[in-house]
């Protein structure tokens, strides 16, 4: 295994409107198979990755129930990080802006994840072995 | 020397300024930099055997890494023998891999 490492993701988007939510989840989870630490921020719409109150629907277009829908959500998939996280005494230190948090009102996260602010992405930068942002970009 | 990781994620179709990202790789090289291209999500589109390819093959040729990122190329049914020549596949552990070693990693 490599040298465990401590790395750092700054994240923008909401999710279900970019691929690249889905892919900085799949970067997040390959550093922790890789045996890594990981902090997230997660900033402007990015806030709402974790929102607790996502709720999956039926698809009526396609005549499928709930269950056989299994929507799936961005606040599992995280959920699930953090559990693997855990199992691998590896710390996965999720940040939500609260600036951002405010202004869109979603101040219910899922547990473990944290309230901050820019500060912490400071700390998180100064105190990581490396960091990638993940712009919004059109 | 620093090495740079540059994920390019949109095709060059409808995002215009991906040429840019290719000509900063070229740019990063020439000064003597390590350089790997890493093509996720619609960015894997660039890397077919098309003529807009070229760019790539073109970095590819000068000894640039252009990668493309294979979970991508499956989503969109791009089979691995159809790449442009020159470009390899990749998983996206490339990057992580990349950011451990300390690599400068720009996402475009």
């Amino acid at each position: 295994m490599a040298q465990r490492k401590t790395l750092t993701f700054a994240l923008m988007d909401p999710p279900f409107e970019s691929a690249r939510s889905t892919t900085a989840l799949r970067l997040i989870d390959a550093a922790l198979r890789r045996g890594h630490h990981v902090n997230v921020f997660a900033y402007e719409g990015a806030v709402h990755l974790a929102f607790a109150h996502q709720q999956p629907h039926a698809n009526a277009v396609h005549g499928r129930s709930l269950e056989e829908e299994d929507h799936p959500l961005p606040r599992q998939w995280i959920a699930a990080l953090q559990a693997a996280a855990e199992a691998a005494g590896l710390r996965l230190d999720w940040v939500n802006c609260g600036l951002c948090v405010d202004e869109r009102g979603v101040g219910e996260s899922i547990a473990g994840v944290r309230r901050g602010g820019p500060p912490d992405f400071a700390r998180f930068v100064q105190e990581s072995d490396n960091t990638l942002v993940i712009p919004v970009r059109d | 020397m620093e090495t740079y990781l540059l994920i390019a994620s949109r095709d060059p179709f409808t995002a215009r300024d991906m040429d840019g990202v290719y000509d900063l790789a070229a740019s990063l090289a020439a000064r003597g930099h390590p350089v790997t291209v890493f093509l996720v999500q619609n960015g894997v589109l660039a890397a077919r055997r098309i003529p807009a390819a070229e760019p790539l093959t073109r970095l590819a040729r000068s000894g640039i890494a252009v990668l493309a990122e294979e979970f991508s190329l499956r989503e969109r049914g791009i089979a691995t023998d159809r790449l442009a020549t020159g470009i390899r596949t990749a998983d996206l552990g490339y990057v992580v891999d990349a950011l451990a070693d300390g690599a400068r990693v720009l996402w475009n």
